[in-house]
């Protein structure tokens, strides 16, 4: 259990509100369809903030018209990996954002051990800091 | 000076076209010569500039912002014959239009081009020493101000921009799709660098993004630059191990010499630092030199526009903020504070999206009720993160998202740290507001007008934000502005 105010990681754009039913994970969709984004789903069993490559589960839903098709996929995914955080991320094409523009969890393992701060003494007071995954020393796949 | 000489230079218009009249040594007007070119069309590489002229009693509008191009270019009080050695027609800069400002007599708009020929490559010193050099000045104006700019590509694309920008500040950051959260240290001064790094540690744990140092933190007695940035980084790791999140504080390295600015920002470079502050009032050439430095270490850098209400803030005279945000994202800043509107210090809703436009637009459009006089082709240059700080809470989270859209970051710090429950409480009400308001507008409910509800049926389930709701409900700054279009009659933010 993580000692922050949400016991849980908080990355992505709704951590903090009550986990998003399908529902209104759908509406999400919607929103960034509206705005012509792709919508992509990606999973990792290791959190850490600085991982930024989660494995993608397919490629980006470029062509993706309907909230329902991603919602397929997502449920395909929470399949596979029920244990896995899972994350929806919206890619927006413009020039000059090429980049992720919306990004949340949809799943995430029942147990949330967070990270330790492993600090090294190193000349004077200063420190070299290194955020360590409590799960991560297991083999992938069977951290949660 | 003989008689026909007196009649030369009494001559009400233009005589750049007779060399021997415009060069008989003596003091002509400024419209005589060559400022002032009604006919003049500016070219795709001119720099255009708009300034607001207040003239003495009894001097001519047109003469007033012929003097403003003469003063603001190759000048002088009188004629010179070594303007002779030169392509002097491309040197002087030449005001086109004079209009009367609508609903205030006495003030005049002047539009003054400036062909590219006139600034340094890359150098906001050089094009403020031109455009806001003498010429402010100059005794004939009573008060003149320098309302907005429209630099051409080519002039743009000698400068870097930002280091960072706002797009690849969110990848390095890990953070989509909401506006950013931040909170400032307080109080401003006093605090020693442990329990400065203790407020840092519970805002960042509890929810924030960011925290930041004040603008007039730097090294006083009560807390040593180093001390300060040692605890703060052990705060922000501990904090980031905390939420599994990347988190940062904005070092202020603000110091008395270059030296010392380089060397703080090496220090929190060392200490693995995601980002810097300089205040304003270290100048256009350190600014610029600090950019560079930030590109070469992956540094975002954190623009504290401390100073600027000494110009820009009066209607009549200085420079409008619009200008020198322009300036900035030029020079090369990720962050740029850039008003509130609804929050305690000077800002008209409309007036101030249009500096959030200036810094986050690829291409800028015309919109005289935001004070935009010009289109701006910003030729792909990176974006800068505006900032929203000053006097604003929870309670506002509606109107701000509405009013500035996701590409800001906003910073309570009375507003995280004065929280009732404490810094993580406060912490934890600013995130649950934002994260509830964003999913609501993602919805397609309608946050201006719903806000409050959407707050409040968050807050059943949260007691921070309830407790912060209830503690801010009536706090709100509604001033007049000083600073408002002239084009529109602006809305206030109920």
């Amino acid at each position: 259990m993580m000692t922050n105010p949400t016991g849980k990681i908080t990355q992505g754009q709704f951590s903090f509100l009550p986990e998003l039913t399908d529902a209104e994970i759908r509406l999400q969709i919607d929103y960034g369809l509206g705005k012509s984004y792709a919508w992509s789903i990606e999973y990792t069993d290791d959190p850490h903030p600085r991982n930024t490559y989660w494995e993608m589960f397919g490629m980006p839903m470029f062509d993706l018209q309907d909230a329902a098709g991603v919602m397929m996929e997502l449920a395909s995914c929470r399949k596979t990996f029920p244990g896995h955080y899972i994350r929806l991320m919206a890619f927006d094409s413009t020039r000059n954002v090429e980049s992720i523009v919306m990004s949340f969890i949809v799943n995430r393992p029942e147990h949330e051990p967070g990270f330790g701060l492993l600090r090294q003494e190193v000349g004077g007071r200063s420190m070299r800091y290194t955020v360590h995954g409590y799960a991560s020393d297991k083999p992938e796949g069977s951290r949660y | 000076m003989n008689s026909s000489a007196t009649d030369i230079h009494n001559e009400a218009t233009d005589i750049t076209g007779n060399a021997k009249k415009r060069y008989t040594a003596g003091v002509l007007k400024y419209r005589q010569m060559g400022y002032w070119q009604p006919d003049y069309e500016p070219v795709a590489t001119d720099t255009i500039c708009l300034f607001r002229i207040t003239p003495q009693e009894g001097v001519d509008p047109v003469e007033a912002a012929a003097a403003v191009a003469g003063e603001s270019s190759t000048a002088t009080w009188t004629v010179v014959w070594t303007d002779r050695l030169t392509a002097c027609d491309s040197y002087r800069a030449k005001a086109y239009k004079v209009e009367p400002v609508p609903g205030i007599p006495g003030q005049y708009f002047a539009w003054v081009a400036y062909d590219i020929i006139l600034f340094e490559e890359g150098s906001i010193a050089n094009i403020t020493a031109s455009l806001i050099g003498n010429v402010f000045s100059f005794k004939p104006l009573k008060a003149a101000r320098l309302e907005d700019i429209r630099m051409p590509v080519a002039l743009i694309k000698t400068f870097k921009g930002p280091p960072t920008g706002l797009v690849v500040e969110r990848e390095r950051l890990d953070k989509f799709g909401r506006p950013l959260l931040g909170a400032t240290t307080k109080p401003k001064l006093g605090l020693s660098g442990r329990n400065y790094g203790r407020v840092i540690y519970e805002g960042l744990k509890g929810g924030l993004d960011f925290m930041k140092d004040d603008e007039n933190i730097n090294s006083q007695p009560f807390m040593h630059w180093r001390d300060r940035f040692l605890y703060v980084m052990d705060a922000v790791n501990k904090a980031s191990a905390a939420t599994g999140e990347v988190k940062g504080s904005y070092l202020n390295v603000t110091g008395a010499t270059m030296e010392d600015i380089y060397e703080r920002a090496e220090f929190a470079k060392e200490l693995g630092s995601v980002v810097i502050m300089l205040d304003l009032v270290i100048g256009w050439s350190a600014i610029q030199s600090m950019a560079n430095w930030a590109r070469k270490h992956d540094m975002i850098v954190h623009m504290h526009r401390a100073g600027h209400g000494t110009y820009t803030r009066q209607k009549n005279h200085g420079v409008s903020f619009r200008v020198m945000a322009k300036w900035l994202r030029l020079a090369g800043v990720d962050h740029l504070h850039t008003g509130t509107a609804v929050g305690k210090l000077e800002g008209d809703p409309m007036t101030v999206q249009g500096y959030y436009n200036v810094c986050r637009d690829s291409y800028t459009k015309q919109d005289l009720p935001r004070g935009l006089f010009f289109d701006q082709d910003w030729a792909d240059m990176k974006k800068v993160m505006p900032v929203a700080s000053g006097g604003i809470h929870a309670g506002q989270m509606h109107q701000l998202i509405d009013l500035f859209g996701d590409d800001v970051i906003l910073q309570f710090g009375g507003g995280t740290i004065g929280h009732p429950a404490g810094i993580q409480a406060g912490a934890v009400a600013n995130r649950v507001a934002l994260e509830c308001i964003v999913k609501a507008r993602n919805e397609g409910r309608d946050i201006k007008n719903e806000g409050p509800e959407i707050l409040q049926k968050a807050a059943q389930s949260c007691t921070p934000l309830k407790q912060a709701l209830d503690t801010w409900k009536d706090v709100s700054f509604n001033y007049a502005s000083t600073d408002t279009s002239d084009f529109a009659t602006t809305p206030s933010v109920a």
